[in-house]
Formats: C-alpha cells, sequence, structure tokens
C-alpha cells in the first residue's frame, strides 16, 4: 500500500477491506476499494459499511496533544463500525432510479438527504432520482446501526461512494456489451444515460437487469479524490420537504398498522414509581373506547379506540405505586451529592505572581424531550413479532426486546421510522420495549404514545451537572486551567456504551480503564487554547435519573463554563475577549471561525448599557465552531409580558460559523446550526427541569420553557467556512456549545455578574403552576372554538 | 354512540364517536386524517392547528360534538384545494427556504401562518416583528429562523 500523500494516516481498516491508494499521474489521489456486485434481478452494488475508516490526523502539531486530537469520538464510532464487514447495497431500478436503505435513523438532521447526494453525485443522478429509506434493525451490522456522535456522514460517506463507484462501473459494462464499445469509450450523461461515441445511447433503468450479477462477485473501483463536486456541496433543499409541508410525512403514530388501537400508560406520581396494584380495572374498562387495561411494571396501560379515550382512561386510573428512585430528593440535594463526589482542583505551584481565577457553575436538569413524543407501534405474536419506532440504536433494541418477549432475534422484525426530532433521546428504545411487553400482555397489536407529561417528567433527561474551574496566569501567559465536571451519571447503555465496552482495549493512552461516561468525555473535551497545564476531569456519581446524551453531551456546559472563566482570564490580563482567544488559539480553523465572527459581527461595536457582545469558539467533531451574540439585558425587554411564557433576557442577534470540513449540503448545515443556535439560547436562558420532592415539576410546553418565537433572534447569520478537506465532519450537534457559551459571556458582559447557574432563570419564583401528579396527565380543554384568530 | 356530522376539507364526513372525544383523535384516530400532530393535548404547542371556518384553531381542545354540519374543518391536507391549487403560496415560501428539519410540527406551523397573514391582511396592514414574535407555534428542532423569512415570503404572494 503506498504511503498516503495528504491527511491519511495509518489505516488498518482500509487495509483489511482491501483498500489501496495511489497518485495517478496527473496527480489527483485515487484510492482503490473493495466493493460487490449482488446477485438479483436487478442490479445490486455493495460496500463494506467499514471501508474507509481511518483517524484523520489533528491540523497542527500540539506540543501535547489531548486525546480528542488523535482519536475523537468520532474516529472511535467509526473504528468500532469498520470490524464488522458488512454491506451496504444501492440497487439500481428499470424506472432509471436509485434506491438505497440507510441503516441510520433520520431524526430531522437531514442525512436522508445529504445520503441521496452522495449517491447522485457518483452516479450523476438527479437528487430526486435516489430514494432513500431508513433500514430496518440488522443485527449483522452489531454496533454499525447506531446514530449518534453527529457520525452518520463520518462513518457512511466512504461506504456510499464506494457502492455507488460499483454500481456506476457494472452499468458502464453492461452498457459496453450493450453499445459495442469499450467502457472507456463511454460517457456518463446527468441523468443516467450513457452514450456511444456515435450518439447511441443506453439509460440506467434499461441496463439495470442486464447488469445485474447472476452470482456475487467482488469488484475493485478507484475513488478519485474529486477536484470539482457538481452535487456535494451545493445547497439542497431536503428530500422530505415536500411531504413535510403537506402533511405526508410519516412519523409513527401517524402508521396505520391493523388493529393497532391508541395505547397510554398511566405512570406513578413520583419518578420511576413502580405500578404495584390497580384498584378500578374493570370501571376503567367500562369507559367509553377502551379495550384493554393491563398492569405493567412501569405503569398502567390502557388501550381505546382514539388516544382522546386513553386520556380519559389514565386519568380514572388508581392505583398504588411505590415511591420512586429519587423519593423526597430535589434539586439541592442532587446538587449536594455532586459537590461532595466532585474531583478537588490539585495544588498550583507557588509562584509569587501568579493570579488565579475561579469559578463554579451548575446546570440543572433539561428535558430531551422532542416535538414527537416517544412512541412506538408493536404486534408481538406467539412465535414472532414486528416493532416499529425511531430507533437509532435498533439492533441493540431488537435483541434486548427479543429477550424480555421470549422470541429468537430473528423473529422480531424491527422498523425504523421517521422521528420527530431527537437531540439524543431515540438512542434509547424504552417506548418500543414498553409497546412490546403491552402488545405481549395484552395480547393484541398497541399504538403507544407517551403523553407529553410523560415525556417531561418521565423522560429523558440532560444529566444536573456542576463545573468547578480554576486558571491560573503569570506574566501574561495562562500556566494551568483545570476543571473539575461532575454529573448525575449519563446513561449510555445504547449501544454506544457496548461499543466502547468491545474496543476499549484499543483505546490509546490507557483510556480503556475508564467507564462509558469518562470515555466519552475524555475522546470529546478538547481545549482549544494554549492553557499551558490543562487537566480536565469527568465524575458521574448518581445513576437513580433517566437521562441521556442530548445534544453534544458534555459539551455545551463544559464549554460555557470555560468560556465564561477565558473571558474572566481575559479581563484579569486586561485584554479584549476576542483578541484574547485569538492570541490563545490553538488551531488554525478556530482562529479562522473566530476571526471570521468577530468580523461578520463587528466585534467591539459600541452597545448600550445593558446590552452586549459574547463571543466564544468551540472544537469538536472534527470541526471548529465560533460564535458571536448580542444580548439585551435592559428591564424593558427582560420584563416582556407573554402568557404561559418566560421571556426574560433576548439574544437579538446571533453570527455563527462552522468548518466541517467537507459539507455536504451546506443549507442543511446552516439548518442544523440554525437549530444548535436556538438550543444554546434554551440552555444558556429559559430551559431547565426542577425536581422538587422525588419528581420533575414541568410537564408541557407551557412549563417548560424551551426557545420560542419571543426569544428567538430576529437576526442569525451562519457562515459555513470553505473547506479544502476531502472529508466531511459532522453537523447535528454542532450549533449548541459555542452558541450556549456565548450568549453565557453576553450575559455575563451585559448584567456584569458571573452566572453560577444555568439557565440563568432556574432559581427565580416558578414561571407555572405544576400540574397534577395523580393523575399524571392534565385534562384535555374543551375551551378550543372560543380561541380562534 | 352518536353521530358527528361536520365538513372536513370540502366534503361532508359522519363518524360515529362520543360528543366529548376531541376533534385531534376523530381526524388522527377515526379518519386517518394525520396531518394535524399531537405535541401537548393541551393547546400549548399548537402542534395540530388546523382551521375552522377560515380561522385558526386546534383541534385537540375542541370536543367533536361542538362542530355543527357547517362548520369547515381545514387540515394540511386541504389547504392547497383552499386556492384552488397544487399547494398553497406559504407551502411553496416553506419549501424554498428548506423551513422543515424534523417536520413534526410544520403542518401547524404552516396553518398558523396563514391565519396570521388573513388576520393582518383583514387588520389592513403587513405581518410586523412583533406578530412573528407572536406566533406560539413551538418547534424543538429550532427552525424559527427560517419560518420568520417563510412567513414574510408567504405573506407576499397570499
Amino acid at each position: 500500500m503506498a504511503r498516503p500523500t495528504t491527511d491519511q494516516t495509518h489505516d488498518a481498516a482500509g487495509e483489511a477491506a482491501g483498500e489501496g491508494t495511489s497518485a495517478g499521474g496527473d496527480g489527483v489521489r485515487r484510492r482503490t476499494f473493495l466493493g460487490f456486485v449482488l446477485s438479483g434481478s436487478t442490479l445490486v452494488a455493495a460496500a463494506p459499511l467499514g471501508v474507509g475508516a481511518a483517524p484523520a490526523s489533528a491540523d497542527g502539531i500540539p506540543t501535547v496533544p489531548q486525546p480528542p486530537e488523535i482519536l475523537d469520538l468520532n474516529d472511535f464510532l467509526t473504528l468500532a463500525g469498520a470490524s464488522t464487514s458488512n454491506l451496504i447495497s444501492i440497487t439500481i431500478n428499470a424506472d432509471g432510479t436509485a434506491s438505497f436503505a440507510l441503516p441510520r435513523a433520520e431524526v430531522g438532521q437531514g442525512i436522508t438527504t445529504s445520503t441521496a447526494m452522495i449517491i447522485a453525485e457518483e452516479l450523476d443522478l438527479p437528487v430526486d432520482k435516489v430514494e432513500v429509506t431508513l433500514a430496518p434493525a440488522r443485527p449483522e451490522l452489531l454496533l454499525n446501526q447506531l446514530t449518534g456522535g453527529s457520525n452518520t456522514t463520518i462513518s457512511t460517506y466512504t461506504p456510499i461512494r464506494v457502492a455507488a463507484a460499483v454500481a456506476r462501473r457494472a452499468l458502464l459494462e453492461a452498457a459496453s456489451v450493450q453499445l459495442g464499445d469499450a467502457v472507456d469509450q463511454l460517457v456518463v450523461k446527468l441523468g443516467g444515460v450513457i452514450e456511444a461515441p456515435d450518439g447511441r445511447r443506453v439509460t440506467y433503468g434499461e441496463l439495470a437487469g442486464p447488469a445485474a450479477a447472476a452470482q456475487s462477485r467482488g469488484v475493485e473501483v478507484e475513488l478519485a479524490e474529486r477536484t470539482s463536486h457538481p452535487v456535494i456541496g451545493r445547497p439542497q433543499n431536503r428530500i422530505d420537504a415536500l411531504d413535510a409541508v403537506t402533511g405526508r410525512k410519516q412519523f409513527t403514530t401517524d402508521l396505520q398498522v391493523p388493529d393497532a388501537l391508541p395505547t397510554m400508560v398511566c405512570r406513578a406520581p413520583n419518578l420511576n414509581g413502580r405500578a404495584l396494584r390497580v384498584h378500578n380495572v374493570a370501571e376503567v374498562e367500562r369507559m367509553p373506547g377502551v379495550t384493554h387495561v393491563a398492569l405493567m411494571d412501569f405503569g398502567v396501560a390502557v388501550r381505546a379506540r382514539t388516544f382522546g379515550q386513553c386520556i380519559d382512561a389514565v386519568r380514572a386510573v388508581r392505583a398504588d405505586w411505590d415511591p420512586g428512585t429519587v423519593t423526597g430528593e430535589s434539586d439541592e440535594t442532587v446538587l449536594a451529592r455532586l459537590q461532595r463526589d466532585q474531583l478537588p482542583l490539585p495544588s498550583l505551584p507557588s509562584l509569587p505572581l501568579l493570579r488565579t481565577v475561579n469559578a463554579d457553575v451548575t446546570f440543572y436538569f433539561r428535558s430531551n424531550s422532542a416535538m414527537d413524543t416517544n412512541s412506538a407501534i408493536a404486534d408481538v405474536r406467539a412465535d414472532e413479532a414486528e416493532i416499529w419506532s425511531g430507533l437509532k440504536s435498533p439492533v441493540i433494541a431488537q435483541e434486548q426486546i427479543a429477550a424480555a418477549i421470549g422470541l429468537p432475534v430473528s423473529k422480531v422484525r424491527v422498523n425504523v421510522t421517521q422521528s420527530g426530532g431527537s437531540f439524543g433521546r431515540r438512542l434509547f428504545f424504552d417506548g418500543a420495549m414498553e409497546a412490546a411487553l403491552i402488545s405481549k400482555a395484552m395480547g393484541v397489536p398497541v399504538k403507544l404514545m407517551w403523553h407529553r407529561a410523560d415525556d417531561a417528567r418521565a423522560g429523558r433527561t440532560h444529566p444536573m451537572c456542576t463545573s468547578k474551574i480554576r486558571a491560573a496566569h503569570v506574566g501574561g501567559q495562562v500556566v494551568a486551567f483545570q476543571q473539575s465536571h461532575a454529573s448525575v451519571e449519563t446513561d449510555f447503555r445504547h449501544g454506544l456504551g457496548e461499543a466502547i465496552t468491545g474496543f476499549a482495549a484499543d483505546l490509546p493512552a490507557g483510556l480503556g480503564n475508564l467507564g462509558f461516561a469518562e470515555t466519552v468525555f475524555t475522546l470529546t473535551q478538547e481545549m482549544p487554547y494554549n492553557f499551558g497545564a490543562v487537566l480536565q476531569t469527568l465524575t458521574e456519581s448518581d445513576g437513580r435519573f433517566n437521562t441521556g446524551s442530548m445534544r453534544n453531551i458534555y459539551s455545551p456546559d463544559v464549554r460555557a463554563a470555560s468560556e465564561l472563566v477565558v473571558d474572566r482570564l481575559a479581563a484579569d490580563m486586561r485584554r479584549d475577549p476576542y483578541q484574547f482567544r485569538r492570541a490563545f488559539s490553538r488551531n488554525a480553523r478556530v482562529t479562522a471561525v473566530l476571526d471570521r465572527v468577530a468580523q461578520a459581527g463587528r466585534w467591539g461595536r459600541a452597545m448600550e448599557p445593558g446590552t452586549a457582545q459574547g463571543i466564544a469558539i468551540h472544537k469538536e467533531y472534527k470541526g471548529a465552531s465560533a460564535c458571536l451574540v448580542e444580548i439585551d439585558c435592559r428591564p424593558a425587554t427582560v420584563g416582556r409580558q407573554v402568557r404561559d411564557a418566560v421571556t426574560g433576557p433576548r439574544v437579538t442577534k446571533v453570527v455563527f460559523a462552522i468548518d466541517v470540513g467537507l459539507a455536504i449540503n451546506p443549507r442543511g448545515l446552516e439548518a442544523q446550526m440554525q437549530g444548535g443556535i436556538n438550543d444554546g439560547i434554551a440552555l444558556a436562558l429559559t430551559s431547565s427541569l426542577h425536581l422538587r420532592d422525588g419528581h420533575f415539576l414541568e410537564a408541557s410546553w407551557d412549563n417548560y420553557f424551551y426557545t420560542r418565537q419571543w426569544n428567538t433572534p430576529p437576526e442569525v447569520e451562519v457562515h459555513v467556512m470553505p473547506s479544502n478537506s476531502p472529508q466531511p465532519g459532522g453537523a447535528g450537534e454542532a450549533g449548541v456549545a459555542a452558541t450556549f457559551a456565548a450568549v453565557a459571556c453576553a450575559y455575563a458582559r451585559a448584567t456584569g455578574t458571573m452566572p453560577t447557574h444555568f439557565p440563568v432563570n432556574h432559581l427565580d419564583d416558578l414561571a407555572f403552576e405544576p400540574k397534577s401528579f395523580e393523575p399524571p396527565v392534565p385534562a384535555s380543554p374543551t375551551n378550543g372554538l372560543r380561541l380562534t384568530y | 354512540m352518536p353521530r358527528q356530522t361536520f365538513r372536513l376539507n370540502g366534503e361532508t364526513v359522519s363518524v360515529d364517536v362520543e360528543d366529548d372525544v376531541r376533534l385531534l383523535w376523530v381526524l388522527r384516530d377515526l379518519l386517518g386524517v394525520v396531518g394535524p400532530k399531537y405535541g401537548c393535548g393541551i393547546n400549548v404547542c399548537k402542534a395540530c392547528t388546523s382551521h375552522v371556518n377560515g380561522r385558526a384553531f386546534n383541534p385537540c381542545a375542541v370536543p367533536v360534538g361542538d362542530l355543527g354540519p357547517d362548520d369547515e374543518v381545514t387540515t394540511i391536507e386541504g389547504l392547497p384545494a383552499t386556492v384552488g391549487a397544487e399547494l398553497h403560496p406559504m407551502q411553496e415560501a416553506w419549501l424554498e427556504r428548506d423551513v422543515a428539519q424534523c417536520g413534526y410540527c410544520q403542518p401547524g406551523q404552516i396553518m398558523a401562518a396563514v391565519a396570521l397573514v388573513r388576520k393582518v391582511q383583514r387588520e389592513g396592514r403587513a405581518i410586523s416583528d412583533a406578530d412573528l414574535d407572536g406566533i406560539r407555534n413551538i418547534c424543538r428542532c429550532g427552525t424559527y429562523t427560517r419560518i420568520r423569512e417563510a412567513v414574510r415570503a408567504g405573506e407576499r404572494r397570499m
């Protein structure tokens, strides 16, 4: 294998997949890969999903590289998948279209669109001739069917290109037979037409049958590094946009599965309380529309003709409950435990002129509830079962559901549906598991939907955490930066954890000895500044809550706390916050995005008292991001009155710059950044769950204050940085951390205070009246016709 | 069981169901009209926003028995027909701006936007920043920036 000339380092996975690299006489770097034409009646081209997996090297040569610069979470996920040499395949259909079942979950992040673009480019097809669906659980893919860590495009880009290149070559060979010209005489025209020198043509559709293989065979193809991209890198609207705006896009609860009637669960008043006994089964069964009532471990399940009747039935259930996992606990008691378990910061050398900056910042629980509540359809029979749900880890879901209902894995089909948002939530398959257990208990198909109150109170949360930071400077240099982050345990037991277990021994620098959480923390947290001796530690200790890796896992909190301290350091050293960051940046791409937002956002412009700018950077998922915000904390703004809402400080402008490397779809990338910006604002200013006396108070969107139109910035600019990188980076999470940090810094500057907790309003008087815990869901209103406009 | 009769997307429909079942479930669970989405069930998220007699409303908060046979309910599925086209101008604006991410709240967002534009047009004025700030439909993907652009673009064509 020739030594690559650019960014490729040792590529064990590539070698295993039969990959080689060469630089042709024209100077264009080419890599050869082994793909397959699979037997079938139409052309099916395939490639191993692990192909092309190689850790990219860092941009600079840091003196003491941090783990993410050697191997970040994405390299880890890609390598974990590389071991399972299983195939993804592209089918060429008789109508000239290409179809592909993506073994990942589309949850709004746009990967079906970007995948269609990658295939379209390699096959010279228009994007609308490529159909991308979601593959059901494929147990043979093991760890390689997990959607997380912004890893989809990073891990699937090369395999999909290889499969498409195999298809293209097979089509050309079939065309050569039909037209009687050698392959190198033929020209592929846009739109799936192959043309001979004399102008005779044959279409992909006509070739799909002739190009099919009677027996599967291996094919070697060459991928040239492209100098121009006809599709990739050009703004593309989502392939599901028309379905979305016409109401035709189908989510789990929209699917019509025969006899799968609406089903809901009456849950305990306290978090994770178990149902012990139901007093009024017969009474609930007699309610209008109700067909079944079943006592389950996790609550009392009711099935009815409509969800409205399920809600009424849930409200009528009278049951005994155990006290749950956190009985009597509140925000203060959980925080006290975290502070008790937090690792102390190591002592600093005593230098005469050493000055230190200290900070202690707490981040309260936040809800990981998406718009489309947790839902699943299950049809469990005596000898087989079928599940439909939005699942980011369907293989683990299939294994565990099969075990729970007592069927072999091969008898449980798990379909992955489109999800209405995830942000990490759909890594968990608790809805699918519940639906399967209820279907088995009732003996009928069920369409389980969590009530919004279930999602808010019993759903997944971003764990509460607290960060203690100390930074020291002397003689104009920052000599130490220490951060001790203590968090309620983040639940990774959804496949990512299993991946870590399987590969722990392969991790560098002894990381394999760490637990799941510490491994993820170590692989994602990278201090983007030259701050001397940097030490960031994580302790996780409290496993009683339902948590998850909400959009960007640790980074938003860790970076917000860090960047607040960076502002404090700059102030202590009498430097401008932007110039200070620039001077200490350890990465050219970070400096470039920082410069971009400072210029585009007119950093340092005169601002009214009570308003301020804030600026922050973040580096992760092979990308670099920077954010500049302007915030208005003047009383007239903070005191705006909107019913059932939190107003407060308003972020009036955001300028965001993102460098992900090769941006497959800049329009989709911009959308992900715009969404991440609103998440960052929510984390800083308005969104949290209050734990009081063993349960979360928030129960719906009039309690849980995610960013709304009255909070969102009227002005948002996203700059997608040009890049020469041949490799794409992650996009789904990259907008959150820098925004949260910039808003935190702007708030601190506008108010002249150092925030000690987030969101900043968490300790204010509650902005809502908590809804009842028994019954656990609110009544359906009746006044809708009086509220029209 | 009482028979409920009302007009849905231009046609008269009848369905046998109790008076107090909220219209959202009659549409979704009994009639298979699933464009209006469930997001809260208590009229705060606005994901089910549809029109009744041309005005925005939320079927999660309306017992089906409150509707009379002449009440015209329009869901996202029936919106294009109100302008006699394949797509309503607001849907076109949504497509041009590529607003949707997961798409779950977008039928409700579009129905709310159409009603908002009609309202300000009745009042003889144009959409203001305050009008946009006042849109209550939540989008957990955070597509607000493009929603604001699309509402203004749709307004220009309505």
